[in-house]
């Protein structure tokens, strides 16, 4: 499922690519490279629209700023497996909220030398979904009718919201609804630094009150 | 479009851009490989992290960018409706309720494109 996901995000990505006047060898490049999709949407939008280099770098960069507290959650899973750890800064290079989400899910219940390979193979299978997605968007761009390419990139954000709805955790749950509720809110007020906000206060409020009830004897506990 | 003549053309704005986001990635590394895995801050970072997708994702939903704007958001919030119907008519299971709210919005995009909402 995440291979056919990713696929027909990054289809998206590739026929946008296409009318921002990226090049096709670009294009698949920027989804192994960057391999985040808000930051390959900024990077083919600002530069259609002719936007300085320091800009066009600035944009994808912040777009891709949720990759820091992504990889420090997702580490400590690898850090015992000598193996692993040492692979640690090409782990990072191949995660996507898809591999994160599922290795936070499935990872924690697994032996320690069982989750390098649940990681890697995730990973595979999800680049080149992307990878072949991204060339197929690219080639087919001009033959799909509006309707297709717009349920295509629907699709994305929905699958991501069933894939955090099975999250268990008290503190993670409360992160998430008070995240989507701040989302939209922050971003009107600063399209660039609005998300990094939202997730240090949602994230800091939901770790509070997750500790406050904690705290509190007899509290309800999910 | 952009002049990128002067970083060897469109490659070279790719190397750029993505060392410019790997950037995130690699502080993630080292940051992580200084703090306590099971301590508190080590906590509050994944729950940044749950926050931060959590506001993106509903950012798109609520005011995307890009083709996806000039859907209604009444049909993307119709179709994710009937997703949710699905998620729970079918005990917690992904895949009915991502296909399930693809396929309404699909049909209701159809429709309008065809003129018939």
């Amino acid at each position: 499922m995440p291979f056919f996901m990713v696929l027909a995000s990054m289809m998206g990505f590739g026929s946008l690519a296409r009318e921002s006047g990226l090049s096709l060898g670009v294009s698949v490049v920027s989804s192994a490279t960057v391999w985040g999709l808000p930051g390959q949407v900024a990077f083919a939008e600002l530069f259609a629209v002719g936007a300085p280099v320091l800009a066009i770098m600035l944009a994808s960069s912040m777009a891709n700023l949720r990759f820091l507290p992504m990889s420090m959650s997702m580490l400590p899973l690898f850090r015992t497996d000598q193996r692993a750890w040492r692979w640690r800064y090409i782990l990072v290079a191949l995660m996507s909220i898809n591999t994160w989400a599922l290795t936070l899910r499935h990872g924690p219940a697994m032996p320690q030398d069982q989750r390098f390979h649940y990681y890697m193979g995730l990973c595979i299978t999800c680049m080149t979904g992307g990878l072949i997605g991204t060339a197929l968007g690219y080639l087919l761009a001009v033959s799909f009718p509006f309707f297709v390419i717009v349920s295509l990139i629907y699709l994305n954000p929905v699958y991501f919201i069933f894939l955090f709805s099975g999250v268990r955790h008290r503190n993670c749950i409360l992160a998430l609804l008070i995240g989507a509720l701040l989302g939209p809110l922050f971003h009107l007020i600063s399209p660039d630094w609005g998300l990094p906000f939202c997730g240090i206060i949602a994230g800091s409020a939901a770790f509070w009150i997750d500790k406050r009830m904690k705290a509190s004897p007899g509290g309800p506990s999910l | 479009m952009t002049d990128v003549s002067f970083i060897g053309g469109l490659w070279g704005l790719l190397i750029l851009v993505s060392l410019s986001t790997y950037i995130w990635r690699a502080s993630g590394v080292v940051i992580a490989a200084r703090i306590n895995p099971d301590g508190a801050l080590s906590q509050w970072f994944n729950c940044v992290a749950y926050g931060m997708l959590a506001g993106l994702i509903s950012r798109i939903m609520l005011m995307p960018i890009g083709i996806l704007a000039e859907t209604p958001l009444a049909d993307r919030l119709a179709a994710l409706a009937a997703g949710f119907v699905l998620f729970w008519v079918f005990k917690r299971h992904m895949l009915p309720a991502t296909l399930g709210a693809t396929a309404v919005f699909l049909a209701l995009t159809t429709l309008r494109s065809f003129g018939y909402l």
